[in-house]
């Protein structure tokens, strides 16, 4: 198949368009440390909205579901611990 | 293998809760989210929670507001879900049914981060809503209303921020200004991108306010301010001239008083005096009471104390915002203040509650407030209180909740008709064994001995008019006793009864006057006390006797029908005599209907299998209109009218019809349909209620006719919102019944059995099963049967807890600090037993710790008890409370090959095991017990010290199979250890299941499914030959037949793996058993992959499966209980036709009923992974709730009438329960 350029041009902004859309939509220069805090994301707000599995760590933790709800929403700020320092180039 | 999936008991726990008018008028009624259904409850005038409504939504709700317009007497809701949608809905008292007002898109489905449905919030006057996401995304929608004063929605308006979590959003009440939504919201761009982490360290939330300009139709950010970077949850404050506005900031320890232009008022919360200083305080749930004059909030904390808040106010000026206790309740996630001065606590774990306000805190009592908020270098000074018995509530109902099950079996360990569920049930010192059995709860109102054995027992009112009866008449072989009802139950001999003679029957006849049918003759007793007797015919005497309120037939012996109608006068006149081939097994005549003068059927039960229907009509009096053959004769019948329900609080629109009901000498109950005008019969259905043959009463339940069935245990068949349900009640076997009502017990039953009569009434109608509550001591984990003395032996654990002695010191600390002496330690044994689970005494329990959770420790401290347990006693025959922060976590019986000691129990353990940071542990143990005491008691043989959390145990050739972190090992017993014998290291992560069929070992990884093992005895090698191809996180397991597990993991999926037929075979005849290939292993997993079957999501996390039959006789079916406290049943078709026409009914289903919360049925259940050969019962069963033209267009489609498609549902329902 072969592209045109203004296909590519139109292939890059739709994909600019998802990822501002979108949270989470990958590129390819994405690093492991952002795919990483991505899926912690994710997964947290998946915890907090599926009441079982809240209800499921809550027992596993002896903790209120309250609190364990509070928990996950804490970790969203940092779930992967400090980023890596960035290479200048 | 096709299986359909059955909810049996809804799931128990709450997620969120909303109260308001739903159903319009002065009622207050509290709309309940359980996961998948959506519950109407309403408290009754005698203060017990009624459940209105229960739709089951297939999808997960999770957030609820209420809202009303502007002048509008009813009150709507708006569900979040996971369908990516917002739905309103309507209450339609007319149909008893949620109407869906609204639907609206606003993106994918699913709990997604950036997808709205996570919170809701409404402005107070109900001009606008705000739907919001974990992170940035926050849709407004404005709500009006159209010239038709129709509810309208707009199209949503965007209040995004990206990079932004949020915390809790709420309307704000600012009268009748701009609509004004309040967040909290965290940055969190900066953090992601500073390695240093001083950003994240500055991270901080602010409380920001959008504003819905109405005329431009536009939501701006109007004010955005730093807040307390412990906030979590807000509250709003009533403005608009009842108070001053703004909102109520919980943050860990504080409550802040927050409003645009006004400073903070800020007040500590008080700490429990005991709690560890690491710990800070949560509140988790909050509600406000309004009244015109004041409001005030009440604040739950994480440990479930209740503080109430109150502000000082001059005008929209916050002077003082005081925090005062309350009263400690168990922690609820919702809490709902009603006007009628109840307060509805949804617990997050175990029974709901109703509590009634006896005060509403004005007394004296510990505050904390934001005047005397003292700060000092190590922070804000706290406020300390102890917790103390209820002053302000007290609790008039519960709800029962098995949320969460822990483990649970399905026996038949009391040897009782149909099998017992054992569930482990709740957390903490709220934790229970549930003893659980298919059927309706009884309350058993009095029990009295006879001077004989009665055969037989009526009740009879004195006139058609009375609320109550007046006379319980009991027929004994020779004799027949009178006794008549006022205060107490006395016997009296003026009623004009014949007392020297067995009866047949008693009822009233015509307005007023009485009637007793004796084998020699009728007796008419008139209401002026005037008798007239009629006499049988030569030496006949009378056998069996079919009556309603204007008609007599009486069955002589040898087959002669004699017919009476009583006529204008009140005479009782003969009308018809006619003979049938042989003697007469039984007789009804169905009930006068409504504004006519007599019925015009009669059915006839004979010795020679059939039942004829027979005209009372005077035109063709006494001819057959239909026959019907039956298997068995006949040994009572019933004609019962299932009354039309044209809506009202019995749902589902059902034509009248009239049902012909046998029971059959072979104890099958057989219902037709009688055609109204033919008499011919249609529509056969039958079912085996038990071992004797079903003798038929009428009864009410709620004001409708209804049916009881006496076979060897007693069954009531009767409408519940929209299906007829035929229950077994949870009682005795019973000879003879009538329905009761008096003055003390409105709709109850009097019975005889044995000797004695007894009186009782039926509770909590719709249920599928009644429980039977013995306490725990912590969150129960595991159990075993011990096999030879049928005892249970249970595990319990609970983490950041204190031991029994420990409490008990302290207890006895805080009392005497309390002063309260002596006598607080008179209980002190049942205390540590958490007190009773249904007991209602607790509350003058000082401390009960059912009611106030166990005092927190650190974290890293365990307390565990292994129990032995007598379930019919449920006494505790012995506890070993485990020392030095050891908890057990797996148990297993093991009987090892020398036999020395017989069956032993084995019980792994970790001591000092942590979480956080990182997973930790002192060490594991195999503690291994010997039963002393005929198995009531347990005696310590030894301890195996081993590397890990040893999480599953199970026996395997005479000797123990231990999964301890990756490991499977095997261990032999040795005199002071265990030995090691082989294992195998190979495990992808931790094992947590196992189970064992012949030489196979089952083995199931927390992350990775299962994994079949061998064992080779003469190279003494333990090796995998296959495993599953997709990472299931285990949370539950069972295994199924020699190739099949099924599983269940923790996103709530069930599914069903096997071992290919070809496959299987090879590695069974390959003499190396596979292990050749299995050196090979492909891509670092086992040679030989196993497919999946069957695949089903349920939408809550199953934590326990089991393969059992509920029923005698009945079909094996998967049986599963999940956290939030459903159970639920998979039972395998036998016929491709019944897939097939329920495979269908399903899609229409899927089509004409789409799920009421927007999420579309097909993806629900295909959430995670495609759903495979499940046919979604409860779906199915949502048929008969349709309207008529609806249910008869599938009926069409699937070339089936309706009534053969109930039909087909009852039974397939039949089948499992």
């Amino acid at each position: 198949m072969d592209l045109k350029a203004s296909d590519r041009f139109n292939i890059n902004s739709q994909l600019e368009h998802l990822q501002a859309k979108y949270v989470g939509t990958g590129h390819a220069d994405l690093s492991r440390f952002e795919w990483a805090v991505n899926i912690q994301r994710d997964s947290y707000a998946s915890y907090i909205g599926h009441y079982p599995i809240l209800a499921y760590f809550a027992v596993a933790e002896n903790e209120s579901i309250g609190r364990e709800r509070y928990n996950f929403m804490q970790k969203m700020l940092l779930p992967c611990g400090l980023p890596p320092e960035r290479d200048e180039d | 293998m096709y299986l359909y999936s059955l909810t049996l008991q809804r799931p128990g726990g709450v997620v969120c809760a909303t109260n308001g008018n739903f159903v319009g008028g002065k009622t207050q009624e509290i709309v309940v989210a359980r996961g998948k259904t959506l519950d109407l409850l309403r408290p009754d005038e005698s203060g017990k929670l009624q459940t209105l409504l229960s739709v089951e939504v297939f999808g997960a709700i999770r957030s609820l507001a209420q809202f009303r317009l502007t002048g509008s007497q009813k009150d709507y809701v708006v569900v979040g879900s996971d369908s990516g949608r917002l739905v309103i809905l309507e209450y339609s008292r007319e149909r008893n049914v949620f109407h869906k007002v609204h639907q609206e898109t606003f993106g994918k489905s699913g709990c997604r981060r950036i997808v709205p449905g996570q919170f809701l919030a409404v402005d107070p006057k109900g001009r606008a809503a705000m739907v919001a996401a974990c992170e940035k995304q926050k849709l407004v929608y404005v709500l009006n209303r159209d010239a038709a004063a129709r509810l309208t929605i707009s199209s949503p308006l965007e209040a995004h921020k990206s990079h932004t979590i949020t915390y809790s959003v709420t309307g704000v009440d600012c009268g009748f200004d701009n609509p004004v939504f309040a967040a909290i919201e965290l940055d969190y761009s900066e953090a992601d991108i500073d390695p240093t982490g001083q950003a994240a360290a500055d991270a901080q939330k602010h409380l920001t306010f959008y504003e819905l300009d109405l005329g431009l139709n536009h939501v701006s950010r109007k004010w955005s301010e730093p807040v307390d970077n412990g906030a979590n949850l807000l509250v709003t404050v009533p403005g608009g001239g009842d108070g001053p506005s703004g909102v109520l900031v919980c943050a860990e320890n504080f409550v802040i008083y927050k409003n645009q232009g006004h400073p903070d008022v800020r007040a500590v919360i008080p700490r429990r005096a005991d709690l560890p200083a690491e710990r800070g305080v949560l509140v988790v749930s909050a509600a406000t009471h309004r009244q015109k004059s004041m409001f005030f909030f009440l604040l739950q904390t994480e440990y479930g104390d209740i503080f109430r808040v109150t502000l000082e106010h001059e005008g929209d000026r916050v002077t003082e915002l005081k925090i005062k206790y309350f009263d400690t309740i168990p922690v609820t996630s919702s809490m709902s203040v009603l006007k009628t001065g109840f307060l509805f606590a949804a617990s997050e774990f175990g029974n709901h509650a109703l509590y009634q306000f006896q005060a509403i805190g004005e007394a004296e009592d510990v505050e904390a407030s934001s005047a005397t908020l003292m700060e000092t270098e190590e922070g804000f000074q706290p406020v300390f209180f102890q917790p103390r018995g209820l002053k302000n509530l007290v609790r008039i109902d519960q709800v029962e909740s098995l949320m969460p099950i822990m483990d649970m079996r399905v026996m038949n360990l009391f040897e009782e008709e149909t099998p017992q569920v054992f569930t482990l049930c709740g957390r903490g010192p709220r934790s229970s064994l549930r003893i659980l059995r298919p059927g309706l709860a009884i309350n058993e109102m009095a029990v009295s001995q006879l001077p004989g054995t009665p055969s037989a027992v009526w009740t009879v009112k004195k006139n058609v008019n009375d609320e109550f009866d007046a006379y319980i008449v009991v027929s004994f072989v020779n004799a027949t006793l009178v006794l008549s009802i006022g205060e107490t139950i006395e016997e009296v001999s003026d009623s004009g009864f014949l007392d020297t003679t067995p009866s047949l029957s008693v009822s009233l006849l015509g307005d007023d006057s009485l009637m007793q049918v004796h084998p020699n003759g009728i007796r008419h007793i008139r209401e002026d006390g005037r008798i007239n007797e009629w006499k049988t015919p030569g030496k006949k005497t009378i056998v069996k006797v079919g009556l309603n309120r204007l008609q007599v037939v009486i069955a002589l012996s040898g087959g002669e029908l004699i017919y009476f109608e009583m006529d204008m006068t009140g005479q009782l006149m003969e009308v018809e005599k006619h003979e049938m081939p042989g003697d007469v097994a039984c007789l009804d005549i169905a009930p006068v209907p409504e504004g006519r003068h007599r019925s015009r059927f009669l059915a006839v039960g004979s010795y020679d299998n059939t039942i004829r229907i027979l005209s009372l009509d005077p035109d063709d009096c006494m001819q057959i209109l239909s026959v019907q053959s039956v298997s068995s004769p006949p040994e009572s019948l019933l004609l019962l009218e299932v009354q039309a329900s044209t809506g009202g609080e019995d749902g589902a629109d059902h034509p009248a019809s009239v049902f012909l009901n046998a029971g059959l000498q072979n104890g099958v109950l057989f219902r037709t349909v009688v055609d109204m005008v033919t008499g011919q019969l249609s529509d056969t259905r039958s079912r085996f209620l038990g071992l004797r043959a079903p003798k038929l009463f009428s009864a009410t339940v709620r004001g409708r006719q209804a049916m009881l069935c006496l076979s060897s245990r007693p069954w009531l068949g009767y409408i519940h919102q929209g299906h007829f349900l035929l229950t077994p009640l949870s009682y005795e076997t019973l000879e003879y019944a009538a329905s009761f009502s008096s003055d003390q017990c409105a709709e109850g039953v009097v019975a005889v059995a044995g000797e004695a009569l007894r009186i009782f009434t039926i509770e909590r109608l719709g249920e599928t099963f009644n429980e039977t509550v013995v306490p725990l001591r912590y969150t129960p984990r595991k159990f075993v049967l011990q096999p030879r003395c049928k005892h249970l032996v249970i595990i319990e654990s609970d983490q950041g807890a204190f031991t029994a002695e420990e409490r008990e010191a302290a207890r006895k600390e805080c009392l005497e600090a309390a002063k309260m002496g002596e006598n607080g330690n008179a209980n002190n044994r049942q205390q540590m037993e958490n007190g009773g689970g249904a007991g209602d005494d607790d509350e003058d329990d000082a401390l009960s710790d059912e009611q106030y959770g166990y005092p927190k420790a650190e974290s890293d401290k365990w307390v565990s008890c292994i129990r032995v347990l007598d379930p019919r006693t449920g006494n505790t025959t012995c506890l070993l409370e485990l020392q030095e922060n050891e908890a057990a976590f797996s148990l297993c019986t093991v009987n090892f090959h020398d036999k020395e000691y017989g069956t032993l129990l084995a019980v792994g353990t970790a001591k000092g095991l942590q979480f956080w940071p990182k997973r930790s542990l002192a060490a594991g143990f195999i503690h291994i017990y010997r039963f002393v005491e005929e198995g009531k008691s347990l005696e310590l043989v030894h301890k195996t010290q081993v590397e890990g959390v040893p999480l599953t145990l199970c026996q395997y050739q005479g000797r123990l199979l231990a999964g301890i972190g990756s490991v499977l090992r095997l261990y032999d017993l040795g005199k002071r250890r265990l030995l090691r014998k082989c294992e195998n290291k190979l495990f992808p992560n931790t094992i947590v299941s196992m189970h064992t069929y012949r030489d196979r070992i089952y083995v199931g990884d927390i992350q990775e499914s299962f994994h079949y093992c061998k064992y080779r005895r003469d190279e003494n090698q333990l090796y995998i030959f296959a495993d599953d191809s997709v990472p299931r996180w285990l949370t539950a397991s069972h295994h199924i037949d020699f190739d099949t597990m099924a599983g269940a993991d923790k996103f709530g999926n069930i599914y069903f793996v096997r071992l290919p037929q070809d496959l299987s075979d090879e590695i069974e005849e390959d003499p190396t058993g596979g292990k050749i290939k299995w050196e090979q292993g492909k891509l670092n997993g086992a040679p030989n992959k196993m497919e999946e079957i069957v695949q089903f999501h349920v939408g809550d996390v199953v934590t326990c499966l089991q393969k059992a039959s509920l029923i005698p006789g009945g079909g094996e079916c998967v049986i599963y209980g999940t956290v939030m406290g459903s159970l639920g049943a998979l039972l395998p078709f036998t016929s491709r036709e019944d897939v097939d026409f329920f495979s269908h009914l399903e899609m229409h289903m899927r089509q004409e009923h789409p799920p009421l919360c927007g999420r579309d049925h097909m993806a629900f259940r295909s959430a995670y992974f495609p759903v495979k050969d499940v046919i979604d019962g409860d779906l199915c069963e949502q048929f008969p709730t349709l309207p008529p033209d609806l249910q008869r267009k599938i009926a069409d489609e699937l070339d089936r009438t309706p009534g053969e498609i109930l039909k087909k549902l009852e039974d397939v329902r039949n089948k499992i329960i």
